[in-house]
């Protein structure tokens, strides 16, 4: 029987996305799979093994860098996420009024400059602070990491800001919700999503940079990416491949929690 | 001392924009509601009637006049101040919430006892006949379900006046008429001052204790459902309420609040004036299509038009027919009901006449 | 004034003002920690080069000129930096390739998951979105797995005999393109899916009840419908391709730079902070001139469906 027409199809377009799909999916499982390798060539599979997970895991420095991105991690997406939150307060279901349009620019401007501009920006202006305060610390890695995720964050609450019925707190205030009260029992709980994902999103955002930590860390400073940079360029080893394969899993795992709380909207 | 209005307002005005883009949505609107009165704003849509119902709520701010609740001025009050509520159009249930969480909001936010609270609620659900659904979530409860639940909530705080926008619009048509009945008891159960806002004319009718008419910000005309439609003031109000024919013409001679009119259509008629009416001479005439009927068009004393039958388009309950006037012009409308197997008396394209009821024929100016 | 008005006039003000105090906190620290160094770097382009990096604080237009110039060791004639010249050109290639080959794999990706059933789409679109969100260095770690010498590719092919010395895919342009096309293609997918999704088939159904065949209802009716998709996907491929850093540096090696690498060896090895400041605006102002033709393609597109 011929097949019917439909008017969805277009001729090859679907042998592409498989491919595309496959061709996405093919490099990270090799990688995850010769992870699991007894050997150590990627020519021949040796059998099962969880050595370079182990070897991994006994890695002084593997385990500080950990550390040190789950650290600044948390405490950009923190800071990130409360200030991207009070942001999209500030900017949706308003008027027009002077300087909205700024904001908007100014908010997203990190995502407009090529990260390595930025990061060569930071590595300057934070070399002349560092010279003038002597403080070499963590905060100027929070600092870069917390500007560059407020975009992310901003992101998902605002679309749930527009997306809110506005008549909802009319009828609060009609209710004699004093604006307090309908911000705190009314918009903040129908806001909640929004916020988690903005979160989540910075947090990912910020485990995963390389450029900008690469240039403005101070030695001793290593996150995992700068960690794993350095190591690929030296000399590969399947406990790389071991490494990648748990920092993908906590990817893995935080995308899909955002997109079950991200699909879950009421 | 007589009973202060519920709601006065006076001279209010709303201007939107600035400049040549100024909109003023609200044209120095004037009107009392009275204490325990089903208040109706009947207007189509773009009228003003919800501008001026947001007003009266709070959420907006007029540009000039005042707004007195019992006897004082709310104008510049916030909402959560005013003892009013709003059941809202797409009725604004909080999906976080459940039923019974929502209707007791506003008693939450007033700072009342949680015993107090709880009795309430259980009293509005049972108002409502809500009380299996205490417990669910508003996105699991039907539309009417939604549309008592919005009543409850915003009924639960004992509102001076309770603000409707529109409420029914969203239900189907039997659920509407349904509501209709049930808003009618609720008003009479709980002696609240209702004011309400439709699109609906027959809603308003049906419903209404006083109607206002709203145009163009302006409020046209305020009266019972009967004097809004047997006597409308204002041409809007006739031909918005109801299906009407207007005849141009001049007057001849006034006797007694009877008006005789020489129309250019149709000769002379007969026609009531509305008190205090002055005119220059041209007016116009209103009649209802049910208020005439086809009569051969021989010379008896009640054909007082005659013309050509277009069309006869049955309806089922009445039919209604289109009939081309002498001057070639004007298409004059009437209805009849329909009596169990009646034959059609005339058909498209026949010579009829139109004999016009006693006293049917109302005079505006213009 | 009534009272009324009075009370609108403070509100708005009021409302106003504590929307500013609320974005605050973020303007402050995009401006302290993103934008407003930029100007430093405007400033530092124009000092000269201090001799262990850094600069000292004496105006030069020397980094501006070796932008694209050198000056000989010997005499000091200027002549034109090929090197730099080389890599600007390959970096713009590049990325513009990157972009085309993006665009062709992701478009029909795009369409085919903007088709599916509602209940599936959300999958095949969580298959592109883990991706997105997946680290781009562990991806271009996957990529070179593949394609070095000891990797994968080679490893089966000496294996089988097929070939007698590893093949030098590493270290080449093609491993570049290779590894920003599968870095950047998520960044495609998303926003074509997004404009995707809003197509009305009833168009497409009306393109083919006037004869149109398949190939034409694609040209003249899908595409034309979701261009602000393919603009929007365009623009985040090319821009974070133009800025590579990380994917040319592991795949393309000391000799195969692009913009990125080059401005690092200035602030690195280099030590000439003045022409990495230098370089650092130039690329944004490449960056810049993309940004503009999106903004007034979106502007005219959006008036056009308006109209």
């Amino acid at each position: 029987m011929a097949r019917s027409f439909s008017v969805r199809r277009q001729r090859g377009f679907t042998t592409i996305a498989m491919v595309c799909f496959a061709a996405l999916y093919l490099p990270i499982a090799v990688l995850v799979f010769y992870s699991f390798n007894a050997g150590e060539s990627l020519a021949s599979f040796d059998g099962m093994s969880l050595r370079w997970f182990e070897k991994a895991f006994q890695n002084q420095q593997v385990i500080d860098a950990s550390l040190r991105s789950l650290q600044i991690a948390s405490i950009a997406a923190v800071i990130a996420t409360i200030a991207a939150t009070m942001a999209a307060l500030a900017t949706t279901r308003t008027e027009p009024y002077r300087g909205l349009t700024m904001k908007y620019a100014f908010i997203n401007q990190p995502l407009m400059i090529p990260e390595i501009v930025t990061a060569v920006a930071l590595l300057i202006f934070f070399a002349r602070i560092k010279i003038w305060t002597g403080y070499s610390g963590l905060g100027y890695l929070v600092a870069a990491h917390t500007a560059f995720c407020i975009p992310f964050a901003y992101l998902p609450i605002r679309a749930r800001l527009e997306n809110m019925d506005l008549t909802l707190e009319k009828a609060a205030a009609d209710l004699y919700a004093t604006p307090w009260n309908a911000f705190r029992y009314v918009t903040l709980p129908l806001l909640w999503p929004g916020i988690l994902a903005g979160f989540m999103l910075a947090f990912v955002i910020s485990l995963d940079d390389v450029v900008i930590t690469e240039f403005v860390k101070s030695a001793g400073q290593d996150t995992l990416p700068t960690y794993m940079l350095g190591q690929i360029r030296r000399s590969i080893t399947p406990e790389m491949n071991a490494i990648s394969t748990l920092f993908l899993g906590l990817s893995i795992c935080v995308v899909i929690v955002f997109f079950v709380v991200n699909r879950n909207r009421a | 001392m007589a009973e202060l209005d519920a709601i006065e307002i006076r001279s209010v005005s709303k201007v939107f924009g600035f400049g040549e883009f100024a909109f003023s949505a609200v044209d120095n609107a004037s009107v009392s509601i009275r204490q325990n009165e089903f208040f109706t704003l009947l207007g189509p849509s773009g009228c003003g009637k919800t501008t001026l119902l947001r007003l009266i709520a709070g959420f907006e701010y007029p540009t000039s006049g005042e707004i007195m609740l019992n006897g004082s001025d709310i104008a510049a009050m916030p909402p959560f101040k005013r003892p009013i509520n709003t059941v809202f159009q797409s009725y604004a249930l909080f999906p976080h919430m459940t039923v019974a969480d929502n209707i007791g909001f506003g008693l939450t936010m007033l700072g009342r006892p949680k015993s107090e609270i709880k009795a309430r609620v259980a009293a509005m659900l049972k108002l409502v006949r809500m009380e299996a659904l205490a417990g669910r979530r508003t996105s699991q409860i039907s539309g009417g379900q939604q549309q008592r639940v919005a009543l409850a909530r915003a009924l639960a705080p004992q509102p001076k006046v309770l603000l409707l926008d529109e409420p029914l619009s969203a239900l189907d048509y039997k659920l509407r008429k349904d509501m209709q009945i049930e808003l009618k008891r609720l008003q009479s159960e709980t002696g609240i001052t209702f004011i309400f806002v439709t699109h609906d004319q027959e809603e308003a009718l049906t419903m209404s204790d006083r109607i206002a008419v709203m145009s163009s910000g302006k409020i046209l005309q305020v009266g019972k459902p009967r004097e809004i439609y047997d006597a409308p003031t204002d041409r809007f109000v006739a031909d918005f309420i109801g299906e009407t024919n207007f005849l141009k013409g001049r007057i001849r001679s006034m006797t007694g609040g009877i008006a005789e009119v020489e129309t250019r259509s149709a000769g002379r008629i007969s026609a009531t004036m509305p008190k205090d009416f002055a005119t220059d001479g041209d007016v116009t005439l209103v009649l209802r299509p049910e208020h005439a009927a086809l009569c051969p068009p021989v010379d008896h004393p009640a054909c007082q038009m005659t013309g050509t039958l277009e069309t006869v388009v049955y309806f089922g309950t009445d039919t209604h027919y289109h009939v081309r006037l002498a001057d070639e012009e004007t298409i004059f409308t009437l209805r009849e009901q329909n009596k169990p197997l009646q034959a059609a008396r005339f058909s498209e394209g026949d010579r009829v006449g139109i004999a016009i009821e006693p006293n049917a024929a109302r005079v505006l100016r213009g | 004034m009534t009272d009324a008005v009075a009370t609108v006039e403070t509100e708005k003000t009021r409302d106003i003002r504590k929307r500013w105090l609320l974005s605050l906190p973020a303007l402050l620290i995009i401006l302290a920690a993103a934008s407003g160094p930029l100007l430093i770097v405007v400033a530092y382009s124009f000092l000269t080069p201090g001799p262990y990096g850094d600069v000292v604080w004496q105006p030069s237009l020397d980094g501006w000129i070796n932008v694209f110039l050198e000056k000989d060791i010997f005499d000091d004639t200027l002549s034109l930096a090929s090197a730099h010249i080389s890599i600007f050109v390959r970096s713009v290639v590049l990325s513009l390739v990157t972009t085309v080959l993006t665009l062709a794999i992701g478009f029909p990706t795009a369409y085919f998951i903007a088709t599916r059933r509602e209940t599936t789409r959300e999958l095949w679109l969580l298959l592109i979105t883990i991706p997105f969100w997946t680290n781009l260095l562990i991806r271009t770690f996957a990529i070179l797995e593949i394609i070095r010498n000891e990797g994968l590719i080679n490893g089966l092919l000496l294996r089988a005999g097929l070939i007698a010395k590893p093949l030098q895919m590493l270290f080449t342009d093609g491993a570049i393109l290779t590894g920003m096309v599968y870095v950047y293609l998520p960044l495609m997918v998303l926003p074509l899916y997004a404009s995707m999704e809003k197509l009305d088939f009833r168009l497409v159904e009306a393109g083919y009840d006037l004869y149109a065949t398949p190939f034409k209802v694609l040209r003249r009716i899908i595409i034309p419908l979701v261009k602000p998709g393919i603009i929007a996907g365009s623009i985040l491929v090319f821009i974070p391709a133009l800025g590579a850093y990380v994917t040319p540096s592991i795949l393309g090696g000391g000799k195969n730079l692009m913009l990125g690498n080059l401005i690092e060896l200035q602030f690195g090895q280099g030590r000439n902070w003045p022409l990495g400041s230098a370089l650092s605006i130039a690329l944004m102002l490449i960056v810049m001139v993309a940004l503009l033709f999106y903004v007034r393609n979106a502007g005219s597109q959006g008036s056009r469906q308006h109209g």
